[in-house]
């Protein structure tokens, strides 16, 4: 399914390229504090892949949920986690959405129904699953999203989710964000199945997506999204993008082809999304407009997450779980 | 008030919950239909539905990392896992997700589900049908391990495991099942209370589980001596009631602690230790661990009987603190 909407609507499309801005921008920052050695522990970057979670995201409420992956800023952003929240968390902040407990890996906002970027490969699928079930359960217009990368295919859990979600015909939108690396390994030789093939095995609908294009993206997954809505059960969109960046900050990527990274840079979302404007009729100068706005509001949450206190250690012990109820 | 076997007590607290609270749900292999393989969830699914009383395919990690999907979305998810023995299918869901979402959150949600199941030998079930591995649990911070002795206490800690905000593992002996007794319908236990399972005077012997019914039998044998020990039932293995053991010490200065696990590495040796720290000047003799050997679970009757600690163990450990 590579169909745009027609006719395109450019400030549908500007709101998309903006979120995408800001994540881009964002992993970038985060690049430079990471290299500053201001954010501690590992960071994934999704740099080439933000058409993936801000296309689909386009089409959910605050009352839909994910499951996001270890590549989780993107998803985390674009479901509407708050900068400051964010880049606080990045920094080990107790103003960070996890208090400075979970970092870049652990990223969640229960209030933007984002159930936490996780550092498992294919966890999120079951989280996901589970979070698809309460919707169901309780009546919820709702629905769930799983997100998790090719790599994540090659997982038991995932063919478990994969069953019992068509099984139990849950409110489920399973995204594959197909990057072709396993981490430091080519998918290719991580597994012996299509994702399109896997899904026919479990009578689950499947969709081949061109994960660079936002606008497919979001054109895409609308009508799917309506469909899981209305009870039709769980879907499977894979859409086909690129990992820039190495499987972690730090990773020289060695083991990739240098024609390959050659090619990565025609197929950038945000020249793709771009293009399309200048298309449309929105000139250079609007876009740069944007970039500004997005670099303002950035570094206005970097300054107030460096300005934040570092977390107390007894209100985390105090959070393990919760003290004895008393009967 | 009723008498009820520990399984029927397990059903009642079930349905109880159900009836109490919409969020509750019940998800398991061939607990629905079949009612659960020691029948614990038997009539559950005529009376609540199959919407809340849900037959899983055979794919422990998948439930479980479901339950914690359903917990942060609004349920009360109660799993059953049908042997303790398959809880490793479901490590991460317990030990990476569930255990960790509150703290690593930053306490934005917690995880209120319960996870049922059986372990225990006495059935010749084998090395993969019989383990006890609560130690595991217990040793991951962020869970909650319970372990009733009776039906009673199973009933009310299971009431109290589904109101829990956090991840509950509910461990149950296979071989209290069939056992009966009155079971009040007010019984209220909080988790992480030990309960005193008979005063004494000569020594503490805390135990959990079919354990504490080994230490019962060995207190009779002992009155026969002249002993007098004290039973602490611990109920919850994490928290445990640290001050009950404690107080229970200083009363008596001899301590053994009995479980059916494999002793090596055990939640005997968590106790033992906080023991020898903090109660160490109220020891009069040495502590003495009463478990399973360092082996796998055997087959054969004669074998499972010879690894199988019982009340002989307990009188034997509770003579040598003594001597």
């Amino acid at each position: 399914m590579t169909k745009r909407k027609a006719p395109p609507d450019p400030m549908e499309l500007l709101a998309l390229y903006r979120m995408m801005l800001m994540v881009r921008r964002s992993e970038e920052r985060l690049m430079g504090l990471f290299a500053d050695g201001d954010v501690p522990g590992f960071i994934h970057l999704g740099i080439g892949q933000e058409a993936v979670p801000v296309g689909v995201m386009s089409g959910l409420g605050p009352q839909d949920t994910i499951a996001s992956t270890h590549r989780g800023h993107g998803h985390a952003l674009a479901k509407g986690l708050s900068l400051e929240g964010f880049f606080a968390e990045l920094l080990g902040k107790d103003t960070g959405l996890c208090r400075g407990r979970g970092g870049s890996m652990h990223v969640a906002d229960m209030s933007t129904g984002m159930l936490g970027a996780n550092g498992i490969v294919g966890a999120g699928l079951s989280i996901a699953l589970g979070s698809a079930l309460a919707h169901k359960t309780l009546n919820r217009d709702s629905i769930s999203v799983a997100f998790f990368g090719d790599g994540a295919l090659a997982e038991g859990l995932a063919h478990e989710c994969l069953n019992m979600a068509a099984l139990l015909k849950l409110p489920l939108l399973f995204v594959c964000e197909n990057n072709g690396w396993s981490e430091f390994s080519p998918t290719s030789r991580q597994i012996a199945f299509t994702l399109e093939g896997l899904s026919q095995a479990y009578g689950i609908p499947y969709h081949s997506v061109d994960g660079n294009d936002v606008e497919v993206v979001a054109a895409s997954v609308a009508p799917l999204i309506a469909g899981i809505r209305q009870g039709g059960g769980p879907i499977v969109v894979e859409c086909h993008t690129n990992r820039v960046r190495g499987h972690f900050e730090g990773d020289a990527q060695k083991y990739r082809d240098a024609d390959e990274l050659a090619r990565l840079p025609e197929a950038d979302p945000l020249r793709v999304a771009g293009k399309r404007l200048a298309d449309l009729g929105i000139n250079a100068a609007h876009l740069e407009q944007v970039a500004a706005e997005v670099d303002e509001a950035i570094e206005a949450a970097v300054s107030l997450a460096r300005q934040s206190d570092l977390p107390v250690f007894s209100a985390a012990a105090a959070d393990v779980y919760t003290v004895e109820q008393v009967l | 008030m009723a008498i009820l076997s520990f399984s029927r007590a397990i059903n009642k607290a079930l349905s109880d919950m159900m009836d109490l609270d919409p969020a509750v749900i019940l998800l398991g292999e061939d607990i629905a239909n079949a009612g659960g393989s020691f029948g614990a969830t038997r009539g559950l699914l005529d009376r609540f539905g199959g919407h809340r009383v849900i037959d899983t395919p055979i794919s422990e990690a998948a439930i479980a990392g479901a339950a914690v999907g359903a917990a942060m979305s609004g349920l009360r998810p109660v799993v059953e896992i049908m042997f303790m023995d398959f809880s490793t299918l479901v490590m991460d869901a317990l030990v990476n997700q569930a255990a960790k979402a509150r703290f690593m959150f930053g306490a934005q949600c917690s995880v209120p589900m319960v996870l049922r199941t059986p372990h225990g030998g006495g059935l010749n079930a084998g090395p993969q049908h019989s383990q006890c591995l609560e130690a595991w649990f217990a040793h991951v911070p962020g869970l909650k391990v319970v372990v009733p002795s009776d039906a009673a206490s199973a009933y009310a800690l299971l009431r109290s495991a589904i109101a829990d905000p956090d991840p509950v593992i509910f461990v149950e002996n296979k071989a209290l099942y069939a056992a009966k007794m009155e079971v009040p319908d007010d019984l209220a236990l909080s988790l992480g209370r030990a309960r005193l399972a008979r005063q004494g005077k000569d020594a503490t012997v805390v135990a959990y589980g079919a354990a504490v019914h080994w230490a019962l039998e060995a207190a009779a044998r002992l009155a026969e001596k002249q002993i007098d020990i004290e039973v602490v039932d611990l109920l919850s293995v994490q928290p445990w009631d640290e001050e009950m053991v404690l107080t229970s010490l200083a009363k008596t200065h001899r301590l053994v602690v009995a479980h059916e696990a494999v002793e090596a590495f055990g939640v005997g040796a968590e106790i033992v230790a906080r023991m020898a720290d903090i109660g160490f000047d109220e020891l009069d003799g040495p502590i003495v661990r009463v478990g399973a050997p360092f082996m796998p679970v055997p087959f054969a009757r004669s074998l499972e009987e010879s690894f199988r600690p019982d009340a002989d163990r307990i009188v034997n450990a509770v003579l040598r603190t003594l001597e």
